[in-house]
C-alpha cells in the first residue's frame, strides 16, 4: 500500500511541499500523488528526481494527474 | 506518452527569460520608457490612469503588453490543452495581496521583471530593490514552511476563467475605438498622457505582439521572478532561477548594442535614491507575492489560463495603483511620496497579518 499526498486544488509550492514532506518522513517507498495541473506535475516531477525519486508512473484522468513516485 | 513540454526544461527556461530580456530591451528602443521596457506594475498602472480611476497625468496608458500577456497565456493554455477555469481559494485576501504589492512596488518603481531590467541597464539602486524582493519572498517562505496556505481552488464554468481575457479583450477594443489622438490628454473615454512615462511608448502593434508572444511562452515555461527567489530559498532549486538570470544577461547584452547601458545611481531612469525604500517597497511586494503564490507577470499568465484567482490579484494590483496615486503613495524620481512610508509599513503589518493567520490545514 502506498502512501497518497491529495495536492488537487492547491498550487505552487504546495503540491512539492506536501510531496517532499512524504518523502522526508521516510517511511514509503512508494507514493501517489494527485494534482490538477500540469504545472504542479512538472513541479512534483522535478523536486521528487532532486530528492533521487524516480517517476514510476503518471496517468491523467477527468480530475488531473496522478503521479506514482518510488525509491529504490 | 504526453509531448514533452520542451519550454519547461531547463534550456526552456533559459530561452524564455532570454527572450524576455530582449524584447524588453527592444521594446525600451522603440519607444517605452527608460529601463521599462516591459515592467508589469508600471504598465497595470498606466492601464488605471487610461481608465482614471487614478488622475496621475504623467502615467497614463492602457498598455497593449498587459493585453498581450493575458491573450497570449490564453492561447497557449487552449492550444496545449491546460486552459482551467478556477477559483475558490480566498480570493478577498488576493486582492488585498494586489494592492498592496502594487503600493509595494510603486514605492521601489517597477515589478521584479523592471527590478531586473534596471539593473541589466546599469541602474545601482535596483540592487536594493531585488535585496529586498528576496527579502520578502524570504519571509514569505518562512510562513508557507509554517503551513501558510489560501486553500484549494475549485473547478468552476469556462466562462469565469474567460472573464479577465474577455476584460482585457474590451481594454484593446478602447483602444482601438478611442486612439491616442496626437496633443490630446483625453480620447473619448480613455486619458492619455502628453509628458512623462506615459507618453512614451511603442506601438500598438508592436506592444501587441511582443505581449502576446511573451504570454505565450511565458505560460509554456511557467517564468516567474518570485517562484525562482522563494524554489531558491525553500528548495535550493535553481530551474526557474535560471530564467531569470537569462533575462538579466540577454537585456544587458542588447543595452550595451543599442547603447542603453548607463551604469551610476543618480539620474536614472524613472528611479529615485532613497535607498531604503527601494528596498523596503520591494519587502511589502516580495512578500505579498510569495503570499499570493506568483509575480505581478506570472499572475498575468494564471489568469491567462482560466486561475480566477489570479485575475483577482491582477485587479487589485489595478486598484492598488490607483490608491497609490490618488493617496500620494507612489514614488517619483524626487523620491518617495508623501504617505509612501506609511502605506509600506502598514502592508507589511496587513501582510504578517495575513501570513500568521491564514493556516489552513489541507492534509
Amino acid at each position: 500500500m502506498s502512501a497518497t499526498v491529495d495536492a488537487q486544488g492547491l498550487s505552487c509550492p504546495q503540491p512539492v511541499l506536501m510531496t517532499l514532506d512524504k518523502i522526508k518522513k521516510g517511511s514509503d517507498k512508494e507514493i501517489v500523488v494527485l494534482v490538477d495541473s500540469n504545472t504542479s506535475k512538472e513541479n512534483v516531477s522535478r523536486a521528487a528526481q532532486s530528492q533521487g525519486w524516480e517517476i514510476a508512473d503518471v496517468q491523467e484522468n477527468e480530475e488531473g494527474y496522478r503521479l506514482t513516485i518510488k525509491k529504490d | 506518452m504526453m509531448l514533452k513540454n520542451i519550454f519547461a526544461t531547463r534550456w526552456g527556461i533559459i530561452g524564455v527569460g532570454g527572450l524576455i530580456g530582449v524584447l524588453a530591451a527592444l521594446l525600451q528602443k522603440l519607444g517605452n520608457p527608460g529601463n521599462m521596457g516591459i515592467c508589469v506594475a508600471c504598465f497595470e498602472r498606466d492601464i488605471a490612469g487610461a481608465i482614471g480611476i487614478h488622475r496621475a497625468a504623467v502615467v497614463q496608458y492602457m498598455r497593449p503588453e498587459i493585453i498581450g500577456f493575458v491573450l497570449g497565456s490564453l492561447i497557449a493554455a487552449y492550444i496545449f490543452k491546460e486552459f482551467r477555469s478556477r477559483t475558490g481559494s480566498a480570493p478577498i485576501v488576493r486582492f488585498v495581496l494586489g494592492v498592496f504589492a502594487m503600493i509595494g512596488a510603486l514605492v521601489f518603481l517597477g515589478c521584479p521583471w523592471r527590478a531586473l531590467l534596471r539593473l541589466a541597464a546599469g541602474d545601482g539602486n535596483a540592487i536594493f530593490g531585488l535585496l529586498g524582493l528576496t527579502g520578502g519572498v524570504w519571509i514569505g517562505t518562512l510562513f508557507l514552511k509554517g503551513g501558510y496556505n489560501l486553500g484549494r481552488t475549485e473547478k468552476t464554468h469556462t466562462s469565469v476563467g474567460w472573464l479577465l481575457p474577455l476584460i482585457m479583450l474590451g481594454f484593446l477594443a478602447l483602444m482601438l475605438i478611442f486612439p491616442q489622438i496626437k496633443g490630446e490628454a483625453k480620447s473619448g473615454i480613455l486619458f492619455y498622457s502628453l509628458k512623462g512615462p506615459g507618453a512614451m511608448h511603442a506601438s500598438l502593434i508592436i506592444s501587441l505582439s511582443a505581449g502576446l508572444a511573451i504570454g505565450f511562452i511565458a505560460q509554456r515555461s511557467r517564468f516567474c521572478t518570485m517562484g525562482a527567489l522563494r524554489d531558491l530559498i525553500l528548495f535550493k532549486q535553481t530551474h526557474l532561477l535560471s530564467g531569470l538570470i537569462a533575462l538579466v544577461v540577454a537585456a544587458f547584452i542588447v543595452n550595451i548594442i543599442l547603447d542603453q547601458f548607463h551604469p551610476g545611481f543618480a539620474k536614472q531612469a524613472v528611479a529615485h535614491t532613497m535607498q531604503v525604500w527601494n528596498f523596503g517597497g520591494m519587502v511589502l511586494a516580495g512578500l505579498a507575492f510569495a503570499l499570493a503564490g506568483g509575480c505581478p507577470g506570472r499572475q498575468l499568465f494564471l489568469a491567462g489560463e482560466g486561475d480566477g484567482d489570479a485575475a483577482v490579484f491582477v485587479i487589485g494590483m489595478i486598484a492598488g495603483a490607483a490608491f497609490s496615486h490618488n493617496f500620494g503613495l507612489a514614488s517619483s524620481p524626487k523620491g518617495v511620496g508623501p504617505h509612501g512610508i506609511a502605506a509600506v509599513i502598514i502592508g507589511i503589518l496587513v501582510c504578517l497579518f495575513i501570513g500568521f493567520t491564514m493556516r489552513k490545514k489541507i492534509a
